[in-house]
């Protein structure tokens, strides 16, 4: 094989204005904070009109250069990872949506599939992201006074005392 | 810990308050969609209505608190209620009782021990949650299409005894909540009938960890295949006394039907899955639609209802006992001899004899037993029907032997956002025969 053919590799597959990969067999399309609306729309419009999951992880500690990513999107810290499924034609689509440390918020889904309320909630809560026209923007596992957001990598496990509402000091 | 926090300062994070708020604190667009206007209106209707959509005076209704100690919300689910006399004009569910950051603990245990932790989340139908669990480990390491097929098998097996005892403690809860005393006594029964048969198989009646990444711990005991028909012989004439205990009786009937109706819309709207989603008429059940195991090889029917009501959420869930049993008869004629668990070294331990002659398997216990195996980068999400629903795993791997981050999709978790959409107008001595038809299991909901 000539070292040219692994230089120029064909066009990447596109769905709904995104690249698509493929992990482990299963379909993933990489959508930007920008288009991650727009995205979900189409993505609905082409029968996805059910979101299972929608969940984040934090790449704090994972070396940047490992990351499974199409070479047009560059690994942020925060990743948003949504599950759809298509009654319709019985598959499921994988959304992911790079976000920056600095900037971690993102436009809610709940316009579009009421039911991230509750997913959105527990990201926030977990993950410190917000949630921009979010209906209910509170903690909904932890207690509402807690401080820091506890499956960030850089909260560490045991590190902070239990915290009770209304415990004598 | 500071003297703000114990004041409730809220925290840098700027986050709102959990409870629900009365409604002289709330906008009309907020109450319209606390009422769930956003499912069933559309952005102009909603935009037209200018005052609140309830025309109530403060001082006519009234918020209660049901729970978190209450012995109807199977655990510790607290539910802030707005009451006009006995009518449920808002319903909020506040969860987190049982938060015991288990998603974060998943990030400390290896791949081997990680099934120890997932079980417990999910403890009515633990099987299912290691099931899950296994199946993305064996996806990221690209041994899934390696399993043997006895494992494969096995673990159809334990699945759908599993889903008969967690719909037989259903009937039992769902009885009790609704009265039927005695029914609680009858469905534990028989749950502990299938519970005897997991402490033969696996040691233990809850909180297996029997089905590991690789195939399961061990293989069945002798005499299993009499124990297993046993349960399944013993189990239709029971099952036909719930018929007449409960659904041919009038007074059953009038207190669950008509009761907590979600339309298929809304269902699929709010990604609802299991009993839930096919009360409503949607006929979508992961072992038929997108099916993972042997279960293209069976044949079952996926039960439906068609009104969306606390009745039909009952009778899918007593009839998939059947559909189960159905399962079960046709797994024990097609289980294969062979295997429990994959051969590779690298993932499921030596055979314990071939520990004291070969220097190497006695490395290979020792490494995974002490660092574990290592799994590829990638991430997967794996589905599967639970109990209740879909329930799903997603990893993310860094190559170690400790999973990057572990997300469990946990049906309960997102059916429970279902009930202030059933309980709206709905009487508050509905509201137990409501939550009692989620099914849902707090550990599962907290995580």
């Amino acid at each position: 094989m000539s070292d040219a053919v692994v230089d120029s590799p064909a066009p990447a597959e596109q769905l709904y204005g995104c690249v698509v990969t493929y992990s482990r067999g299963e379909k993933v399309i990489h959508a930007s904070r920008g288009n991650y609306i727009a995205t979900l729309k189409k993505a609905i419009d082409d029968s996805f009109t059910m979101c299972t999951d929608l969940t984040a992880v934090d790449f704090l500690i994972y070396a940047s250069t490992n990351r499974q990513l199409p070479s047009d999107i560059s690994g942020e810290r925060f990743e948003i990872v949504l599950n759809l499924i298509s009654l319709e034609r019985r598959e499921r689509l994988r959304l992911r949506v790079q976000i920056a440390e600095g900037e971690a918020t993102l436009p809610t889904a709940f316009d579009l599939f009421p039911g991230t309320e509750a997913m959105e909630r527990e990201v926030f809560d977990m993950f410190g992201i917000e949630f921009e026209g979010h209906p209910d923007p509170s903690r909904i596992l932890m207690p509402e006074d807690w401080e820091g957001h506890p499956l960030r990598k850089d909260f560490s496990v045991g590190r902070i005392p239990v915290q009770f509402k209304g415990a004598p000091s | 810990m500071t003297s703000d926090l114990i004041a409730g300062t809220p925290a840098a994070t700027g986050e709102g308050p959990q409870e629900m708020r009365s409604r002289s604190e709330l906008t009309a667009k907020e109450v319209l969609r606390e009422v769930g206007s956003v499912l069933r209106m559309s952005e102009k209707e909603a935009s037209e209505l200018t005052s609140s959509p309830v025309e109530n005076d403060e001082e006519q209704t009234m918020i209660i608190n049901m729970g978190p100690q209450h012995p109807s919300t199977h655990g510790v689910l607290r539910l802030m209620l707005e009451l006009q006399g006995e009518k449920v004009l808002r319903c909020k569910p506040i969860i987190g009782y049982l938060h015991t950051g288990m998603e974060k603990q998943a990030e400390e245990l290896s791949y081997m021990q990680g099934g120890t932790n997932v079980t417990r989340m999910d403890y009515v139908s633990p099987l299912n949650n290691e099931l899950v669990f296994s199946l993305a480990v064996e996806k990221l390491l690209g041994i899934d299409g390696d399993i043997p097929e006895r494992a494969t098998w096995m673990r159809m097996l334990l699945s759908e005894l599993n889903r008969m005892s967690s719909h037989l403690l259903f009937m039992a809860t769902n009885g009790m909540d609704m009265g039927a005393v005695s029914m609680m006594i009858y469905g534990w029964r028989e749950r502990e009938e299938v519970l005897r048969f997991f402490q033969k198989v696996t040691g233990l009646r809850m909180n297996h960890n029997f089905i590991r990444p690789g195939g399961l711990a061990a293989d069945l005991p002798a005499g299993w295949r009499d124990d297993v028909l046993t349960i399944l012989e013993g189990l239709p004439p029971r099952l036909a006394e719930y018929d007449i205990l409960m659904t041919n009786q009038p007074i059953w009937r009038e207190r669950l039907q008509g009761v907590g109706v979600i339309t298929a819309e809304e269902a699929v709207a709010l990604g609802t899955s299991g009993p839930i989603l096919r009360s409503t008429g949607v006929a979508w059940d992961l072992r038929r639609d997108l099916p993972y195991l042997k279960y293209k090889e069976v044949e079952f029917d996926v039960i439906v209802g068609s009104y969306g009501d606390s009745f039909d959420r009952y009778a899918i869930r007593l009839n998939e006992i059947r559909e189960s049993m159905k399962i079960v008869y046709q797994i024990l004629d097609k289980m294969p001899s062979g295997d429990y668990r994959i051969q590779d070294k690298k993932v499921t331990p030596p055979p314990r004899a071939r520990i004291d002659e070969s220097m190497e398997a006695l490395i290979h216990h020792f490494k995974i037993f002490t660092e574990g195996f290592k799994v590829p980068e990638g991430e997967v999400y794996v589905g599967i029907e639970s109990p209740r629903g879909e329930i799903g795993c997603y990893i993310v791997s860094d190559g170690s032997p400790k999973p990057y981050r572990l997300h469990m999709r946990a049906p309960s978790f997102v059916n429970i956002q279902a009930l202030p959409h059933m309980m709206r107008d709905g009487l508050i001595a509905d509201a137990v025969a409501v939550i009692s038809s989620i099914d849902p299991v707090l550990g599962e909901v907290d995580r």
